[in-house]
């Protein structure tokens, strides 16, 4: 046991040194009202500011407000940083942040063995224990022998330090995280000065609580200095990145901003058609701010109306867009199938979450990549990307533009819950230096039919209604290849079908080549991924050659067409692991298309995979 | 594929296309294309900023007979598409077709959305009160009891109204017409045309294979007495000479028929049509038949922002407080550090 100090004992003034850590992963977790999230997020904006590398992981729950004091009512919010490259919200916290029971009760297995618990004792009360379902304390009982806890009455340190401010007792009380923030801050010898001016412009018009917030953070840090805590003290040094401007960047904004950087980069208007779904309405509410930017957001009665708003525009020469979830997918299907049949641009940005139906919508998941392949009726190919961390959604998301645009087709981007709200530093790139995204119409009525194609892309012709001379009808009856006029002729429809195929495979040649991440370009054991477990995979690996293990990562980014190395690549390593959060489908697309005999590790918990998760897997293979 | 053509000189040659028609013979959509294209010219815009859109079904084939920009589109959802072509290019001149199927059953709610957005769409709905395209099953709109291939007992559903549904989504423009009568298609095809929002018209056709027969009791000849007409600032009369009218009974909010010239009643005691009043539109668009007749030509217009006049203001609003977006500064707007 680490504290057993009275905390409203006298200031000691000693000033210890610091211990120097490599990083930590802290997690915050609490009631859903207790401000767990935004906690978190200032937290991440100061270990940022003070040159961390870092990946976050807010965890909550579906309930708006569950129940106080419910394990299914805990909110969380997990902070990796550190002074080297860091690519996950780390596996296991060192410091874990418990306000109440039910988050102690629900987080308390993962702390590392030789982790630091700082639990809210005031909130220990027998109603909170009995909800949380403890027969007995666990701050008394045992439960927590051999930990090092500092064990603290927050709640009443918070109701004293914020008393002159004059809110209620219950108002008083929800300032109980930023007295922990407060203290946290002097933990890791951060800066309260940014969240104090966060503070001022987040209330501005409520300054009693910016005075409370502020009393009640200097109090919790004033508390750390005072308290014997001294070796609870650490520094994480700044990181050595590249050089340039940082931001810390989501992932919902990085796509929303991608967007916004395709209308300024095309010189074309983005229509969004959206429908409220978790976890990608922040898509809309972003986008929704941006019209100035010649972005329009329409929120639709339903997905398939936001779908079809988002072709009709691409139909009249804009960039249209529809964002959803995995539920909202499946009901787009149809309209996409049209968008595959009229070979119109169209970006779908496909968040996914837990499911099958309404299954975990605040958890993350990677089970839509066949319904993105598939999910539509007849032969309807359409090209898929996927993010691989929050920054990347940005440049997919540019890129999803530019491949709608070039080849005249439905492009779905991946991304999911974990990237949508997790956060990293991001180099804000120079908008110069960011791709050129073309979109051609056509103007000349010569030898023009809707279907007369780009013979370099297969493209069709996009010719918007509005251009003298160039009137036809599209629709989702099969056309004819050479007329455009509507055909039942058996022969063309096969043409029509393979030449829709062709066009997307086409891709491939305009797509850069599939590259390792880390490691040789063959060996005995190439672990193959996509979409959001980049950064789990990538340090796994990198622990496993650190041992001296012969396993290389390859991370997929373009998942139809697939890069035209693909199969060369694979063929150069002895075995190929796929672990996804799904139940293995994209090892099923690997062993059907390339006929390797790819293993697949699925997770589907709702949950990132663990780095040590995957780094025991990878040892199983190559050390037994 | 097409020229280009002065749109004051165009005829309705120039809407027709090369396309062989494929409705069945004597189906009533042939009457409302042949209409649609005369009256077309009159609009005064050039064939190629007009846009015609539509679902499934047979009314649905429509933009492919008609040489403007054309949309056959997916069941139920054409308003959907409108809408994003409307937002998309507020300049282009946007037609609807749908059906009772298309419209009111799959594709009930983007209609009722539609309406309530007041989409600056012109919208024609065909009521032929049965399934066509997939062969005869009984519709939204068909009567109760209608005993078809999927309903060999009778169906059991009440029917919906169209003009009464799209009063009920706060539509800003009703109207009811006939297939087979030129004069009064085309008027209200006019007054669509002028309007500025969603024109919502509801056009009753004959369908001649699976339904025939359906609207006989008050179209054509034969059913003239049986329609009233409604013309805003004139008295709600009927009849083969005008000799009956409508009236709220005294002391109620229900209609009557009134014969003129009997009990001492005068065309001045007969209720007078007031377009702009949605509770009379709604008194007539209600009214049971053969009790009542059926109500006819523009049952309500009247005007309020559009859909795409908000969108207009957002986009200005932003524009005065940010100015034209930068998407540098956009990137390093709030937190950063430099490394």
């Amino acid at each position: 046991m680490a504290s057993q100090a009275d905390p409203l004992a006298p200031p000691s003034s000693s000033v210890t040194p610091r211990k120097a850590l490599r990083g930590a992963v802290v997690r915050f977790v609490g009631d859903s009202g207790d401000g767990m999230q935004v906690t978190g997020d200032q937290f991440t904006a100061s270990s940022a500011l003070a040159g961390n590398d870092l990946a976050t992981f807010p965890d909550f729950p579906a309930e708006i407000r569950a129940p106080a004091g419910t394990t299914y009512g805990v909110s969380g919010f997990q902070i990796n940083f550190s002074s080297q490259d860091v690519f996950t919200p780390g596996d296991a916290p060192d410091v874990l942040v418990a306000m109440n029971p039910a988050a102690l009760k629900t987080n308390l297995k993962d702390l590392k063995t030789d982790g630091v618990l700082v639990v809210n004792s005031g909130a220990f009360t027998a109603l909170n224990l009995k909800k949380a379902g403890y027969t007995t304390n666990p701050l008394e009982d045992g439960t927590l022998t051999g930990r090092q806890v500092l064990s603290i009455d927050i709640s009443k340190l918070t109701l004293q330090a914020v008393k002159e401010s004059g809110l209620s007792t219950k108002d008083a009380g929800r300032c109980k995280n930023f007295w922990t923030l407060g203290l946290m801050f002097w933990v890791f010898g951060r800066d309260p000065a940014p969240t104090l001016r966060w503070l001022e412009r987040k209330f501005q018009k409520q300054p009693e609580l910016i005075a409370a917030n502020t009393l009640a953070l200097k109090a919790g840090h004033a508390y750390g200095e005072t308290a014997e805590i001294a070796h609870y003290l650490y520094e994480v040094p700044p990181a050595a990145v590249d050089p340039g401007l940082y931001r810390n960047i989501g992932g919902n904004t990085a796509t929303a901003w991608g967007l916004v950087a395709a209308a300024t980069l095309s010189g074309l208007d983005v229509v969004l058609g959206a429908y409220p779904i978790t976890p990608a309405s922040d898509v809309l509410h972003e986008l929704s701010k941006h019209k100035h930017f010649g972005v329009q957001t329409v929120q639709a009665e339903d997905e398939i109306a936001a779908i079809c708003a988002a072709i009709g525009a691409s139909y009249a020469g804009k960039i249209g867009v529809t964002a959803t979830s995995g539920p909202g997918m499946a009901l787009k299907g149809e309209a996409i199938g049209l968008a595959v049949a009229t070979e119109l641009p169209l970006v779908i940005v496909d968040i996914q979450r837990g499911g099958p139906s309404t299954g975990l919508p605040t958890k993350t998941e990677q089970a839509d990549l066949l319904q993105a392949m598939f999910g539509r009726n007849s032969d309807a190919p359409v090209c898929v990307l996927a993010a691989q961390s929050p920054g990347d959604c940005f440049y997919m998301a540019l890129e999803a533009v530019r491949l709608a645009l070039k080849f005249m087709t439905p492009v779905i981007l991946l991304t999911d819950g974990y990237l949508a709200n997790g956060a990293e530093p991001w180099r804000i790139p120079d908008v110069a230096s960011l791709p050129k995204i073309e979109a051609s119409f056509r103007k000349d009525p010569e030898g023009f039919h809707p279907f007369v194609r780009d013979p370099k892309t297969l493209a069709r012709a996009w010719a918007i209604p509005g251009t003298p001379g160039l009137r036809h009808r599209i629709g989702g009856l099969e056309k004819d290849y050479d007329t455009g006029h509507i055909s039942y002729d058996p022969q063309n429809h096969e043409r029509m079908t393979q030449v829709r195929a062709a066009k997307i495979q086409r891709i491939a040649d305009f797509v850069p080549e599939q590259q390792i991440e880390i490691g040789d370009d063959q060996g005995k054991l190439l672990v193959l991924g996509w979409g959001s477990t980049y950064g789990s995979i990538r340090e796994a690996v990198q622990r496993c050659r650190e041992r001296g293990l012969n396993v290389s990562h390859a991370h997929l980014r373009y998942l139809n067409p697939f890069p035209r190395n693909l199969g060369t690549l694979l063929s150069r390593f002895e075995r190929v692991l796929i672990p996804e959060l799904n139940n293995g489908q994209l090892a099923t697309l690997i062993r059907s298309r390339f006929l390797t005999p790819a293993e697949s590790y699925a997770k589907v918990q709702g949950q990132p995979f663990k780095i040590f998760e995957l780094e025991s897997r990878i040892r199983q293979m190559l050390e037994s | 594929m097409s020229d280009v053509i002065d749109p004051s000189r165009l005829t309705k040659k120039d809407f027709e296309t090369d396309q062989d028609v494929r409705w069945c013979p004597g189906c009533g959509d042939y009457s409302i294309l042949a209409n649609v294209q005369k009256f077309m010219p009159e609009i005064g815009r050039s064939l190629d900023d007009i846009v015609w859109v539509s679902g499934i079904g047979c009314s649905s084939r429509f933009p492919y007979y008609m040489n403007t920009y054309g949309f056959h589109t997916i069941h139920g959802r054409a308003p959907a598409f409108a809408l994003g072509i409307k937002v998309a290019n507020p300049d282009l001149s946007v037609w609807m077709v749908t059906g009772d199927g298309d419209g009111l059953s799959i594709g009930g709610n983007h209609l009722l959305h539609c309406l309530r957005r007041n989409v600056d769409i012109k919208l024609l709905l065909f009521n032929n009160r049965i399934y066509g395209l997939t062969k005869g099953q009984y519709s939204p709109t068909s009567e109760v009891g209608k005993i078809t291939k999927s309903t060999p007992l009778g169906s059991a559903d009440q029917p919906v109204d169209p003009a009464t549904f799209a009063l009920g989504a706060n539509a800003s423009f009703v109207a009811r017409a006939i297939d087979v009568e030129a004069g009064l298609l085309t008027d209200v095809l006019r007054r669509a045309a002028q309007h500025r929002g969603t024109a919502f018209m509801e056009i009753y056709q004959n369908c001649n294979v699976f339904n025939d027969g359906a609207f006989d009791a008050f179209r054509g000849k034969a059913g003239k007495e049986h329609q009233i007409i409604a013309t805003h600032g004139k008295p709600l009369v009927f009849g083969k000479n005008d000799e009956r009218g409508l009236r709220l009974r005294p002391g109620s909010m229900e209609l009557e028929v009134v014969e003129i010239g009997v009990g001492g009643v005068t065309v001045a005691d007969v209720m007078v049509h007031d377009e702009t009043n949605p509770l009379l539109a709604y008194l007539l668009a209600r009214m049971p038949f053969p009790e009542f007749p059926v109500a006819l030509g523009v049952l309500f217009a009247k005007l309020r922002p559009t859909y795409g006049d908000a969108l207009e203001a957002h986009t200005k609003t932003a524009l005065e407080r940010h100015g034209k977006g930068e998407l540098q500064a956009l990137l390093r707007s709030g937190s950063t550090w430099q490394v």
